[in-house]
Protein backbone atom coordinates (compact mmCIF):
# COMPACT_ATOMS: atom_id res chain seq x y z
CA UNK A 1 0.00 0.00 0.00
CA UNK A 2 1.28 4.20 -0.60
CA UNK A 3 2.86 4.98 2.41
CA UNK A 4 0.66 7.98 3.67
CA UNK A 5 2.37 11.78 2.78
CA UNK A 6 1.13 12.86 6.00
CA UNK A 7 2.64 10.54 7.95
CA UNK A 8 5.63 10.76 5.62
CA UNK A 9 5.99 14.45 6.09
CA UNK A 10 5.28 14.31 9.73
CA UNK A 11 7.65 11.49 10.44
CA UNK A 12 10.22 13.19 8.48
CA UNK A 13 9.84 16.92 9.78
CA UNK A 14 8.92 15.55 13.68
CA UNK A 15 10.20 12.56 14.30
CA UNK A 16 10.86 13.03 17.99
CA UNK A 17 7.48 13.72 18.53
CA UNK A 18 5.67 10.81 17.17
CA UNK A 19 5.39 8.04 19.66
CA UNK A 20 3.16 5.50 17.44
CA UNK A 21 1.33 5.47 14.29
CA UNK A 22 -1.25 3.19 12.93
CA UNK A 23 -3.23 2.99 9.33
CA UNK A 24 -6.50 1.09 8.67
CA UNK A 25 -8.02 0.85 5.69
CA UNK A 26 -6.89 4.16 4.84
CA UNK A 27 -7.61 5.68 8.41
CA UNK A 28 -4.49 7.25 9.12
CA UNK A 29 -3.49 7.83 12.72
CA UNK A 30 -0.49 9.22 14.96
CA UNK A 31 0.01 9.89 18.60
CA UNK A 32 2.11 12.57 19.31
CA UNK A 33 3.93 14.03 22.38
CA UNK A 34 1.81 16.60 24.16
CA UNK A 35 4.40 19.41 23.96
CA UNK A 36 4.72 19.29 20.47
CA UNK A 37 0.87 19.42 19.76
CA UNK A 38 -0.01 22.88 18.60
CA UNK A 39 3.93 23.08 16.46
CA UNK A 40 2.43 19.63 15.07
CA UNK A 41 -1.47 21.12 13.87
CA UNK A 42 0.01 24.43 12.90
CA UNK A 43 2.35 22.54 10.26
CA UNK A 44 -0.50 20.36 9.11
CA UNK A 45 -2.68 23.21 8.50
CA UNK A 46 0.18 25.50 6.91
CA UNK A 47 2.15 22.78 4.82
CA UNK A 48 1.16 23.70 0.94
CA UNK A 49 1.19 19.87 0.72
CA UNK A 50 -1.61 18.93 3.07
CA UNK A 51 -3.44 22.42 4.20
CA UNK A 52 -5.40 20.63 6.96
CA UNK A 53 -8.00 23.86 7.40
CA UNK A 54 -10.81 21.98 8.56
CA UNK A 55 -10.59 21.13 12.04
CA UNK A 56 -13.27 18.15 12.10
CA UNK A 57 -13.59 17.19 15.57
CA UNK A 58 -11.67 17.42 18.94
CA UNK A 59 -12.55 14.77 21.80
CA UNK A 60 -11.01 13.08 24.37
CA UNK A 61 -11.20 8.96 26.23
CA UNK A 62 -10.25 7.76 29.14
CA UNK A 63 -8.72 5.18 29.59
CA UNK A 64 -8.91 4.47 33.61
CA UNK A 65 -6.11 2.03 35.05
CA UNK A 66 -3.84 3.19 32.19
CA UNK A 67 -0.86 5.79 32.51
CA UNK A 68 -1.31 8.50 30.82
CA UNK A 69 -4.57 8.05 31.62
CA UNK A 70 -6.41 10.55 28.83
CA UNK A 71 -5.93 10.51 25.38
CA UNK A 72 -7.01 13.90 23.61
CA UNK A 73 -8.50 13.16 19.79
CA UNK A 74 -7.83 15.61 16.92
CA UNK A 75 -9.66 14.77 13.54
CA UNK A 76 -8.85 16.91 11.19
CA UNK A 77 -9.68 17.22 7.15
CA UNK A 78 -8.13 18.75 3.93
CA UNK A 79 -10.81 20.51 1.58
CA UNK A 80 -7.97 21.11 -0.39
CA UNK A 81 -6.89 17.50 -1.04
CA UNK A 82 -9.57 15.59 0.63
CA UNK A 83 -7.46 14.14 3.12
CA UNK A 84 -7.99 13.17 6.49
CA UNK A 85 -5.93 12.58 9.51
CA UNK A 86 -6.31 11.53 13.63
CA UNK A 87 -4.18 12.81 16.24
CA UNK A 88 -3.74 11.72 19.28
CA UNK A 89 -1.77 12.79 22.24
CA UNK A 90 -1.85 11.27 25.99
CA UNK A 91 -2.28 13.33 29.00
CA UNK A 92 -1.45 12.37 31.97
CA UNK A 93 -4.05 12.77 35.34
CA UNK A 94 -1.46 14.72 37.46
CA UNK A 95 -0.60 17.11 34.38
CA UNK A 96 -4.11 17.16 33.03
CA UNK A 97 -3.74 20.16 30.34
CA UNK A 98 -2.53 20.27 27.01
CA UNK A 99 -2.33 23.17 24.96
CA UNK A 100 -5.02 25.23 23.15
CA UNK A 101 -5.31 25.01 18.94
CA UNK A 102 -7.81 27.67 19.20
CA UNK A 103 -5.67 29.52 17.95
CA UNK A 104 -5.25 27.63 15.08
CA UNK A 105 -8.30 27.24 13.96
CA UNK A 106 -11.54 29.14 16.38
CA UNK A 107 -13.77 26.11 15.76
CA UNK A 108 -11.90 24.64 18.17
CA UNK A 109 -12.93 26.79 21.00
CA UNK A 110 -16.59 25.26 21.74
CA UNK A 111 -14.64 21.34 21.70
CA UNK A 112 -11.97 22.19 24.04
CA UNK A 113 -14.95 23.81 26.43
CA UNK A 114 -16.52 20.69 25.93
CA UNK A 115 -13.42 18.38 27.25
CA UNK A 116 -13.10 20.33 29.84
CA UNK A 117 -16.40 20.42 30.94
CA UNK A 118 -16.85 16.90 30.80
CA UNK A 119 -13.49 15.45 31.43
CA UNK A 120 -11.63 18.02 33.57
CA UNK A 121 -8.70 18.42 30.71
CA UNK A 122 -7.78 21.99 31.21
CA UNK A 123 -6.56 23.47 27.56
CA UNK A 124 -3.75 26.35 27.73
CA UNK A 125 -3.97 29.49 26.09
CA UNK A 126 -7.83 28.67 25.49
CA UNK A 127 -9.60 32.42 25.95
CA UNK A 128 -12.52 30.86 27.93
CA UNK A 129 -12.23 27.88 28.93
CA UNK A 130 -15.54 27.39 31.28
CA UNK A 131 -18.11 24.76 31.35
CA UNK A 132 -20.52 24.24 27.84
CA UNK A 133 -22.67 22.19 28.41
CA UNK A 134 -23.41 21.51 32.38
CA UNK A 135 -24.10 24.33 35.40
CA UNK A 136 -21.73 26.21 36.58
CA UNK A 137 -22.03 25.34 39.97
CA UNK A 138 -21.73 21.08 38.50
CA UNK A 139 -18.85 19.35 40.49
CA UNK A 140 -16.71 16.55 39.10
CA UNK A 141 -16.79 15.93 35.08
CA UNK A 142 -19.18 12.98 34.56
CA UNK A 143 -17.34 11.17 31.08
CA UNK A 144 -14.29 10.18 33.73
CA UNK A 145 -15.18 6.69 34.37
CA UNK A 146 -14.52 7.16 37.92
CA UNK A 147 -17.47 9.57 38.28
CA UNK A 148 -20.08 7.51 40.32
CA UNK A 149 -22.95 6.52 37.85
CA UNK A 150 -25.28 7.09 40.42
CA UNK A 151 -24.22 10.27 41.88
CA UNK A 152 -26.94 12.83 41.56
CA UNK A 153 -26.31 16.76 41.84
CA UNK A 154 -29.35 18.59 40.64
CA UNK A 155 -29.43 22.22 40.43
CA UNK A 156 -32.78 22.30 42.05
CA UNK A 157 -35.22 19.24 43.61
CA UNK A 158 -34.15 16.46 45.30
CA UNK A 159 -31.81 13.76 45.35
CA UNK A 160 -33.65 10.78 44.20
CA UNK B 1 -81.91 15.64 15.07
CA UNK B 2 -82.63 18.65 17.32
CA UNK B 3 -79.84 19.25 19.77
CA UNK B 4 -81.00 19.71 23.36
CA UNK B 5 -78.29 22.73 24.65
CA UNK B 6 -78.22 22.62 27.91
CA UNK B 7 -81.15 21.19 28.89
CA UNK B 8 -83.14 24.13 27.65
CA UNK B 9 -86.16 22.40 26.15
CA UNK B 10 -87.48 22.83 22.46
CA UNK B 11 -89.66 25.82 22.24
CA UNK B 12 -92.85 24.78 21.01
CA UNK B 13 -92.89 22.49 24.15
CA UNK B 14 -92.51 25.07 26.55
CA UNK B 15 -96.79 25.56 27.82
CA UNK B 16 -97.65 29.06 28.05
CA UNK B 17 -96.73 30.30 31.66
CA UNK B 18 -97.54 33.22 34.27
CA UNK B 19 -94.60 35.16 34.76
CA UNK B 20 -96.08 36.72 37.45
CA UNK B 21 -97.10 33.39 39.38
CA UNK B 22 -95.02 32.88 42.49
CA UNK B 23 -95.24 29.45 41.85
CA UNK B 24 -94.00 28.70 38.61
CA UNK B 25 -90.74 30.66 38.59
CA UNK B 26 -88.67 27.87 37.14
CA UNK B 27 -90.50 28.46 33.65
CA UNK B 28 -89.67 32.37 34.19
CA UNK B 29 -88.74 33.80 30.69
CA UNK B 30 -90.19 30.62 28.65
CA UNK B 31 -87.34 28.51 30.35
CA UNK B 32 -84.86 30.44 28.85
CA UNK B 33 -83.20 30.86 32.91
CA UNK B 34 -80.98 28.03 34.03
CA UNK B 35 -80.03 27.57 37.08
CA UNK B 36 -76.60 26.24 38.29
CA UNK B 37 -73.77 27.14 40.75
CA UNK B 38 -71.06 29.33 39.52
CA UNK B 39 -68.14 26.82 40.55
CA UNK B 40 -69.87 24.28 38.42
CA UNK B 41 -70.30 26.11 35.44
CA UNK B 42 -67.10 27.94 35.72
CA UNK B 43 -65.13 24.77 36.17
CA UNK B 44 -67.58 23.50 33.32
CA UNK B 45 -66.05 26.49 30.56
CA UNK B 46 -62.35 26.39 32.00
CA UNK B 47 -62.87 22.56 31.31
CA UNK B 48 -63.32 22.88 27.32
CA UNK B 49 -61.18 26.04 27.04
CA UNK B 50 -57.44 24.99 28.02
CA UNK B 51 -54.46 27.21 26.89
CA UNK B 52 -51.69 25.05 26.48
CA UNK B 53 -47.89 26.36 27.14
CA UNK B 54 -46.21 23.24 24.92
CA UNK B 55 -42.75 23.42 27.17
CA UNK B 56 -41.36 21.10 24.29
CA UNK B 57 -37.62 19.60 24.85
CA UNK B 58 -37.25 16.97 23.14
CA UNK B 59 -38.44 13.86 20.39
CA UNK B 60 -41.95 13.62 22.36
CA UNK B 61 -42.41 17.24 20.56
CA UNK B 62 -42.91 15.33 17.37
CA UNK B 63 -45.97 12.98 18.85
CA UNK B 64 -47.05 16.03 20.72
CA UNK B 65 -47.36 17.22 16.84
CA UNK B 66 -49.35 14.64 15.90
CA UNK B 67 -51.95 14.88 18.67
CA UNK B 68 -52.27 18.44 18.27
CA UNK B 69 -52.90 17.89 13.96
CA UNK B 70 -55.76 17.38 12.44
CA UNK B 71 -55.62 13.55 12.74
CA UNK B 72 -56.07 13.55 16.81
CA UNK B 73 -57.08 16.89 16.90
CA UNK B 74 -56.75 18.41 20.84
CA UNK B 75 -58.89 20.90 19.59
CA UNK B 76 -61.94 18.09 19.63
CA UNK B 77 -61.34 18.62 23.55
CA UNK B 78 -60.73 22.25 23.58
CA UNK B 79 -57.48 21.91 24.19
CA UNK B 80 -56.00 23.32 20.68
CA UNK B 81 -54.77 27.00 20.98
CA UNK B 82 -51.06 26.82 22.17
CA UNK B 83 -49.89 30.00 23.60
CA UNK B 84 -46.39 30.75 23.49
CA UNK B 85 -46.77 32.78 26.33
CA UNK B 86 -47.08 31.57 30.08
CA UNK B 87 -49.04 33.98 31.45
CA UNK B 88 -51.75 33.62 28.72
CA UNK B 89 -51.82 29.55 29.44
CA UNK B 90 -53.34 27.54 31.67
CA UNK B 91 -51.97 24.31 31.01
CA UNK B 92 -48.50 23.60 31.16
CA UNK B 93 -47.75 20.52 28.77
CA UNK B 94 -44.09 19.50 29.59
CA UNK B 95 -43.23 17.64 26.61
CA UNK B 96 -40.12 15.74 26.87
CA UNK B 97 -36.81 15.33 28.49
CA UNK B 98 -35.87 17.94 31.36
CA UNK B 99 -32.27 18.06 32.05
CA UNK B 100 -30.65 19.80 35.19
CA UNK B 101 -29.74 22.95 32.97
CA UNK B 102 -33.14 22.94 32.09
CA UNK B 103 -34.85 22.90 35.33
CA UNK B 104 -34.79 26.80 36.46
CA UNK B 105 -36.30 27.46 33.27
CA UNK B 106 -39.30 25.26 33.48
CA UNK B 107 -39.98 26.43 37.30
CA UNK B 108 -39.58 29.88 36.09
CA UNK B 109 -42.46 29.11 33.18
CA UNK B 110 -44.57 27.54 35.86
CA UNK B 111 -44.46 30.47 38.38
CA UNK B 112 -45.12 32.85 35.53
CA UNK B 113 -48.14 30.94 34.21
CA UNK B 114 -51.91 32.78 36.07
CA UNK B 115 -54.07 30.82 37.77
CA UNK B 116 -55.76 28.33 38.16
CA UNK B 117 -53.41 26.15 36.33
CA UNK B 118 -52.83 22.87 35.72
CA UNK B 119 -49.23 20.53 34.46
CA UNK B 120 -49.59 17.52 32.77
CA UNK B 121 -46.24 15.18 32.31
CA UNK B 122 -46.39 14.05 28.61
CA UNK B 123 -44.13 10.94 28.11
CA UNK B 124 -42.06 9.20 30.59
CA UNK B 125 -39.17 11.38 30.67
CA UNK B 126 -41.19 13.89 31.91
CA UNK B 127 -42.68 11.68 34.14
CA UNK B 128 -39.43 9.89 35.53
CA UNK B 129 -36.61 10.31 33.77
CA UNK B 130 -37.04 7.67 31.40
CA UNK B 131 -34.19 5.82 30.92
CA UNK B 132 -31.81 8.96 31.11
CA UNK B 133 -31.05 7.97 34.48
CA UNK B 134 -27.70 9.90 34.84
CA UNK B 135 -26.22 13.10 35.81
CA UNK B 136 -27.64 15.61 33.72
CA UNK B 137 -31.74 14.60 33.44
CA UNK B 138 -34.59 15.46 36.04
CA UNK B 139 -35.64 12.48 37.73
CA UNK B 140 -39.36 13.40 37.03
CA UNK B 141 -40.58 17.05 36.88
CA UNK B 142 -42.92 16.42 40.00
CA UNK B 143 -39.50 16.76 41.82
CA UNK B 144 -39.64 20.61 40.63
CA UNK B 145 -43.68 21.54 40.09
CA UNK B 146 -46.66 19.55 40.92
CA UNK B 147 -48.24 17.42 38.56
CA UNK B 148 -51.96 16.49 37.82
CA UNK B 149 -51.14 13.96 34.75
CA UNK B 150 -48.44 11.53 34.40
CA UNK B 151 -48.87 10.06 31.29
CA UNK B 152 -45.95 7.85 30.60
CA UNK B 153 -44.60 6.35 27.08
CA UNK B 154 -41.85 6.45 25.35
CA UNK B 155 -43.60 8.12 23.09
CA UNK B 156 -47.14 7.82 24.29
CA UNK B 157 -49.77 7.07 21.73
CA UNK B 158 -51.93 9.63 20.91
CA UNK B 159 -54.57 7.67 22.60
CA UNK B 160 -52.72 8.33 26.15
CA UNK B 161 -52.73 11.71 25.70
CA UNK B 162 -56.44 11.88 24.61
CA UNK B 163 -57.02 9.67 27.91
CA UNK B 164 -55.07 11.94 29.79
CA UNK B 165 -56.72 14.97 28.57
CA UNK B 166 -60.32 13.67 29.60
CA UNK B 167 -59.26 12.80 32.60
CA UNK B 168 -57.65 15.98 33.48
CA UNK B 169 -60.80 17.53 32.25
CA UNK B 170 -62.78 15.21 35.14
CA UNK B 171 -60.13 17.10 37.95
CA UNK B 172 -61.04 20.57 36.68
CA UNK B 173 -64.93 19.68 36.87
CA UNK B 174 -64.61 18.43 40.25
CA UNK B 175 -62.13 21.24 41.33
CA UNK B 176 -63.52 23.71 44.14
CA UNK B 177 -61.85 27.19 43.97
CA UNK B 178 -59.98 26.71 47.24
CA UNK B 179 -57.70 24.39 45.21
CA UNK B 180 -56.50 27.97 43.51
CA UNK B 181 -54.05 29.74 43.85
CA UNK B 182 -51.51 27.04 43.81
CA UNK B 183 -48.70 29.39 44.26
CA UNK B 184 -44.99 29.02 43.41
CA UNK B 185 -43.09 25.95 42.96
CA UNK B 186 -41.26 24.47 46.13
CA UNK B 187 -37.94 24.79 44.74
CA UNK B 188 -38.59 28.69 43.43
CA UNK B 189 -36.08 29.78 45.66
CA UNK B 190 -32.97 28.21 44.29
CA UNK B 191 -34.06 29.91 40.45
Amino acid sequence: MEANITTNKLSARFSDSIIETHSHRGDETLVVRKQDIQDICQFLRDDTELLYNFMMDLTAVDYLGQEPRFEVVYHLYSLAFNRRIRIKTRVSESDCSVDSIVSLWPSANWFEREVYDLYGITFKGHPELRRILLYEDFQGHPLRKDYPIKKRQPLIGPNC
Amino acid sequence: MGMMRFGIPKRETVPAVNPTSPDDDTRLLGGSIILTKLEAINNWGRKYSFFQYPFVTACCGMEFMSVAGPKYDLDRFGAALPRFSPRQADLLMVVGTISHKQAPILVKVYNQMAEPKWVFAFGVCAVSGGFYDNYATVQGIDTLIPVDVYVPGCPPRPEMVIDGLIRLQQMVVEGKWSDFPKGASPVTNIE
